[in-house]
């Protein structure tokens, strides 16, 4: 594929919001994970909450957006300057040439669940003031941000689980290499709710403790919320110091619904595909961001999906056990995450993790290196067996 | 780039409506809409198993993928795949709110791993075989003219045969009122780079600024306003008639999708 440039970035997760925040965090390999106090969710997990997301307001507006989720997006879109950023592209390019593409698995769900515990006692109805378009609907989060930025280019959610903001950036490049659009939004928003803290919980995939991807006692995920945003466009002659998309390998497991195939193998047929569509060779990578949820089958199949293309040698991490598993949006939050460890020479050693299992033979790290990284793969996976691995660079 | 494909398969299901040459009698107007509820097939192509933990979207638009697959001649486990739909499952998802609303919270295991949009995608690959690249999209009322597009994007900047497959069931209440589709209704095509003894049509598409069309009979306008996937009907009734001609999509509020039918003789 023809490179994209990164020409901005940012991320709000529960590790902190926007770029600086985030690289502090992993600098100091701080979690942001904390025991479930969300809502009046009665679950013995731990979960990673964004701070200031309920004290996050809509424009006027736009106030039939509001919901935990599109608050969460605001809060997102406003760090870094990333919202000006857009604006000033959309000025350059002209609105209609700016596409929006954004991941999420619940969008705004919560909002139904809320609505659920006051339906009208006798006729059963919700209460009037719930909107589903423009909440619970799976669009609405890229509806909101296309109003939001004054963007009136093609807009599409992408909702393929946890891949979901991984995809978004092939739906992006394919537009622009159509020529359908000069620039992209690309993200990712997903927020707490109780249908995935009590559905993951009765699937017995939630751990009591902080998740720990990797570890010989790793015993299920972690649940976090994010919101994360890349501006892509053609890559200029100009571009000292710029972080690119180089490749994307998309792929299905064709296997279960809530399992990986447990040799990982569309995991490795996503990052075959990655780096063949980048041109690149497996020893090209320097870092792997795993997907590394902390299941004992997910962290399995992956590892021998890893161990299987790159062999035992290079450096990978799970960012999960500081952020949570941020579902929906968890491809962009890490797509972001491997900008800042290509910008800034650091391979995240992974938290919480304190005993390697030995049966993983990928070469997993749990102590930040810091390291000059030319190339990094991302991986993201999801239910229904649907897989994609980003690769990104750096120029100059 | 333009951003144009061969149709080679389609598959329809809807309301009185069964498969796609029933569908294209009504539209060229050589048989009178009758609507009835849309009946959805069982997908037999699934093992017993994963076969009892469907719902109705899966089986629609499995239902429709095996209609436009088979006309198209091509294997299903070889097409990368668009699926796209506004809602996913209405039943589905009404009763994990339902469960979560009550003191217990107890949520079954299978309508949790069910409710993710990517359902059908999920359960289409594990049916087929298929490994290859399958997005999943949403865009509200836009649905349809938005997984065209990725298709025909994908078709046209890849080079590869595609299958797009759109899809929508209804919300039982409390949710209808408040997202009031009328029934089940999906579409999918088969779309590929290069034209093949199959192909029924060529298709280009372009954005437009336009107003989109509607239908002139009231029963099948009323179709196309009531599921998002309906919003295919204008293209249909133009492939139905076998003629050259373009219409307009609705696509998002400020932009359409015109496309462009050319028959294959």
């Amino acid at each position: 594929m023809t490179p994209l440039l990164l020409k901005s970035f940012t991320a709000t997760s529960c590790i902190g919001q926007g770029v600086t925040a985030t690289l502090e965090a992993l600098r100091q390999q701080r979690s942001g994970l904390a025991i479930c106090d969300f809502e009046t969710v009665d679950i013995d997990t731990h979960i990673g909450e964004v701070p200031g997301v309920d004290d996050t307001r809509l424009p006027h507006e736009l106030r039939q957006f509001d919901c935990r989720n599109n608050r969460l997006a605001e809060l997102g879109l406003l760090q870094d300057g990333f919202y000006d950023s857009v604006q000033r592209s959309a000025e350059h390019w002209g609105r209609k040439r700016i596409g929006v593409f954004l991941g999420t698995s619940t969008a705004g769900i919560l909002q139904t669940e809320l609505a659920y515990r006051e339906r009208d006692p006798l006729s059963g109805a919700l209460p009037a003031s719930f909107d589903y378009g423009s909440t619970h609907n799976t669009f609405s989060v890229a509806d909101y941000i296309r109003q939001r930025c004054g963007l009136q280019g093609p807009a599409v959610a992408v909702s393929c689980a946890c891949a979901s903001s991984a995809k978004v950036f092939g739906s992006a490049r394919r537009m622009i290499e159509a020529g359908l659009i000069d620039a992209a939004l690309v993200g990712g928003v997903d927020s707490l709710c109780l249908t995935t803290l009590y559905g993951f919980h009765s699937l017995q995939l939630t751990s009591a403790a902080p998740c720990r991807p990797f570890d010989v006692a790793r015993d299920g995920i972690s649940i976090g919320e994010a919101a994360a945003f890349a501006l892509l466009e053609r890559v200029p002659e100009e571009n000292h110091d710029a972080v690119l998309l180089l490749g994307i390998g998309e792929s299905s497991d064709a296997y279960h619904m809530s399992a990986p195939h447990p040799e990982g193998l569309g995991a490795r047929l996503a990052m075959q595909a990655a780096l063949r569509a980048a041109a690149l060779d497996p020893g090209d990578i320097d870092y792997i961001n795993l997907h590394g949820t902390a299941t004992p089958s997910n962290d399995r199949s992956e590892s021998r999906a890893v161990t299987s293309v790159f062999g035992p040698t290079t450096p990978c991490s799970s960012t999960k056990g500081a952020t949570g598993h941020t579902l929906g949006a968890a491809g962009a939050l890490e797509a972001v995450i491997s900008a800042i460890a290509l910008r800034h020479g650091l391979m995240p050693g992974g938290v919480h993790t304190n005993d390697i299992d030995p049966t993983l033979t990928a070469h997993y790290i749990r102590v930040n290196r810091p390291a000059p990284l030319r190339r990094v793969l991302s991986n993201s996976f999801g239910f229904g067996g649907t897989n994609c691995s980003l690769i990104f660079g750096r120029t100059g | 780039m333009k951003l144009a494909a061969y149709i080679g398969g389609l598959g329809v299901l809807g309301p009185g409506l069964a498969n796609w040459p029933e569908t294209a009698a009504v539209l060229a107007g050589r048989q009178v809409y009758r609507p009835a509820p849309a009946v959805l097939p069982t997908p037999t192509i699934l093992a017993a198993a994963e076969r009892r933990r469907t719902g109705p979207v899966v089986k629609l638009a499995l239902g429709i993928a095996l209609q436009a697959t088979a006309q198209a001649g091509e294997d299903p486990a070889t097409l990368a795949s668009v699926f796209t739909s506004s809602g996913g499952d209405g039943q589905n998802c009404h009763e994990l709110c339902h469960a979560l609303s009550l003191a217990n919270r107890e949520v079954s295991p299978t309508r949790f791993a069910n409710s993710v949009h990517n359902a059908p995608a999920g359960y289409w690959s594990i049916a087929t075989g298929a490994m290859v690249e399958s997005n999943v999209l949403c865009a509200f009322d836009a649905s349809f003219a938005a997984g065209l597009l990725e298709a025909l994007t994908q078709v046209a900047v890849d080079q590869v045969p595609v299958l797009l497959v759109a899809y929508d069931s209804q919300y039982p209440q409390p949710m209808h009122d408040k997202r009031p589709l009328t029934d089940a209704f999906g579409v999918a095509v088969v779309l590929t780079p290069n034209r093949r003894d199959s192909s029924l049509a060529r298709i280009d598409a372009a954005l437009t600024d336009l107003s989109y069309d509607r239908l002139t009979e009231a029963a099948l306008e009323a179709l196309r306003c009531g599921c998002p996937a309906a919003r295919a009907l204008p293209l249909l009734r133009l492939l139905a008639e076998r003629r050259s001609g373009s219409t307009i999509l609705e696509y998002l509020d400020v932009s359409r999708l015109e496309v462009r039918i050319e028959p294959c003789p």
